[in-house]
């Protein structure tokens, strides 16, 4: 994308191209976060409205309520902003800001289709778990610097839960790297393509149990119930939230609803087969057709498209099924927490990563040698992939030298 | 602002050196920070920070696997030295820590030391004086290609070895070699992938010796720390007895 761009610029002055992508891509990745949040704020007002046996909003912005957000946010901007006088100004103001900083640029590294990354990392896979354990430093920073004993309290059992979930998440984010052979999000999601079978949760029993220790890790790494101890509105007032208003508080809300929409994304890339549908449509035009449509860039861009959607409607299927814990599940106390993380979720995620070594060094099959679409191998991460076609385009340039001089002359 | 614009008309300005300065200022800025600050929180901020825009420094430089190794090691590991350093030893709100100016004399004599050694040393490698890495193998593409169009026109057939060798400098022209995360696990094991010229050559050792000596470094610190909170449950059911 910045080098389409740059052609546009005239030399020297390519870096506004590069400039221009990086733009556009922000704003995109910027959106996913606003509106997701905006659509997740709604959902999660209906869903937990159902839940309770209620109906949710259903006035503002016509039938469902689906304006409401909006109403929420228009409250929240005319809010009076806050500080306590105990309060450390510099940091009580930059904790928000840290928070949503780090759920962002997460995004950054997370591909929505084959190759539709903002930057195509090598390790994206590391990168975005590195860059979801700094949110909490928003969390604890804000906790402490608000000089008062509520948002302390939150702080501190914030502290404790991060350092227990962290051991596990990394544990199972292991397996899938472990399969697929590279930590190269666009080749994990890649290695899926085909039927839904080879979707990597299909690929052994063990790993179907991973995905389920990954999701309470998940929940509770994005601090929302049963796990939200940090803000544990009935007992702590609202936690390291106690002393914050109108738009810092939104931002800390961003922050939580852009995580909870990171660790879908990723659950959906790392086990569902990401951009890819249950039922191989265009990846498997492409492979029937692969001088038509697969070089046709109007086809592919359509295909990518769909992936888009694909890849969203599994994110917000796990967005929605965390609601529904919330709303379902009381909230477990501190030692309850770590209690879960380290002596179940360490023990069982450990169990499970031995289990898919030897299960994918004996070369057992299971629901993914169904139907294969391709060996697993076969797909390499995007920079080699990059090379491979520089070195087709090079080497046809060398074997026709004459209609390339011929060029040459024209110009 | 106009300066930068004077300097972009330029046509040889690098922008990565640019981008280069601005995180660097952001780095040394916020080191400069955690030394005069007195609130202990805000200095592992500053801290977080700095270390930050070091990883955003290995970041630019290519080396995508150590950059994320910093966030996750250095800035993850500094927010846990904050919440167990700090908030749980802490016996008021807010701490402030005063420098006495002998710990300052101590400090400039330590720190200065290292900074001059290392200053010495950065300079004493001539690979390190440029940054002509790029350059470097965008001329080694281009001799290549020079080659293979010089064998084509004696009627030779390019072999399937030649293009492998090929696409191998493409990518490095393109991605450059930093961010193999696979070579540098390679090379913890003892395999220079980086270093070898021919694929069924060896390469060079490796980082074998460090790798182990650091694990068994933090094998010791953990058997100390088990040994310390065994110690201290021991004493504590004696006392109670």
């Amino acid at each position: 994308m910045g080098e389409y761009f740059a052609g546009w610029f005239p030399a020297d002055w390519e870096f506004l191209g590069y400039t221009l992508a990086a733009l556009v891509q922000a704003i995109l990745l910027i959106h996913v976060i606003a509106l997701g949040a905006f659509v997740f704020i709604w959902a999660e007002r209906k869903v937990s409205g159902r839940i309770q046996d209620r109906l949710g909003p259903t006035r503002t912005g016509g039938k469902f309520g689906w304006l409401q957000s909006l109403a929420d946010g228009i409250k929240l901007l005319s809010k009076e902003d806050l500080m306590p006088k105990d309060a450390d100004p510099i940091l009580f103001k930059l904790a928000p800001y840290v928070s949503l900083a780090a759920s962002f640029t997460a995004f950054v590294a997370v591909p929505f289709a084959a190759g539709w990354v903002a930057l195509p990392l090598n390790i994206g896979l590391f990168f975005v778990i590195a860059i979801l354990g700094l949110e909490v430093f928003g969390v604890i920073l804000a906790g402490y610097s608000s000089g008062s004993k509520w948002s302390l309290f939150g702080a501190m059992r914030q502290a404790a839960q991060v350092v227990s979930y962290e051991v596990p998440l990394g544990m199972c984010v292991v397996v899938p790297v472990m399969i697929c052979g590279t930590m190269d999000l666009v080749a994990i999601g890649e290695q899926q393509r085909g039927w839904f079978t080879n979707w990597l949760i299909f690929h052994d029993p063990f790993i179907f149990i991973i995905f389920w220790v990954y999701f309470a890790c998940a929940v509770a790494s994005v601090n929302r119930a049963p796990f939200d101890l940090a803000e544990a509105e009935s007992e702590l007032v609202a936690g390291f939230l106690t002393e914050y208003s109108g738009m810092r508080w939104s931002l800390f809300f961003m922050a939580e609803y852009g995580s909870m929409i990171l660790v879908s994304l990723l659950a959906s890339i790392l086990f569902f087969g990401g951009w890819n549908g249950p039922i191989p449509i265009f990846t498997g035009l492409i492979d029937w057709f692969p001088d038509y449509l697969g070089n046709s860039w109007v086809f592919t861009t359509f295909a990518n498209l769909v992936g888009v959607v694909n890849i969203l409607l599994k994110a917000s299927i796990g967005v929605i099924i965390m609601m529904w814990v919330r709303w379902t599940f009381p909230r477990l106390r501190v030692d309850q927490v770590i209690t879960m993380c380290l002596k179940y979720c360490v023990p069982i995620a450990a169990v499970c990563l031995l289990g898919v070594m030897f299960w994918t060094a004996l070369g057992i099959g299971f629901l993914n040698d169904l139907v294969p679409s391709q060996p697993r191998a076969m797909v390499r991460e995007s920079w080699v992939e990059e090379g491979q076609r520089r070195e087709a385009k090079r080497f046809d340039s060398l074997q026709t030298p004459s209609t390339d001089s011929a060029k040459g002359e024209v110009e | 602002m106009s300066e930068l614009l004077l300097a972009a008309a330029q046509p040889t300005i690098n922008w990565h050196t640019v981008m280069f300065y601005v995180t660097a200022i952001f780095a040394c800025g916020f080191a400069v920070v955690v030394t005069t600050t007195n609130n202990i929180v805000r200095m592992a901020f500053a801290l977080i920070v700095s270390l930050a825009a070091t990883s955003g420094l290995l970041f630019l430089a290519g080396a995508y696997f150590v950059g994320a190794m910093q966030l996750m090691i250095y800035v993850g590991g500094t927010v846990v030295l904050l919440i167990f350093g700090v908030m749980l030893t802490a016996q008021k709100a807010f701490i402030t820590m005063r420098t006495r100016a002998s710990d300052w004399i101590l400090g400039l004599l330590v720190g200065g030391a290292l900074f001059s050694i290392l200053l010495q040393l950065a300079f004493l490698i001539p690979q390190w004086q440029s940054s002509d890495y790029q350059a470097a193998a965008d001329a080694e593409l281009a001799a290549y290609v020079e080659k293979l169009k010089a064998d084509k026109a004696d009627g030779k057939v390019i072999t399937q070895e030649q293009r492998d060798e090929l696409e191998r400098l493409e990518i490095a022209a393109d991605d450059g070699m930093p961010q193999r995360s696979g070579e540098i696990g390679l090379a913890l094991v003892g395999v220079r992938a980086d270093k070898a010229q021919r694929p069924d050559e060896p390469g060079l050792a490796g980082y074998l010796l460090p790798f182990e000596i650091v694990s068994i470094h933090l094998l010791v610190v953990l058997v100390g720390a088990a040994y310390l909170a065994r110690a201290r449950r021991h004493s504590h059911a004696g006392a109670s007895q």
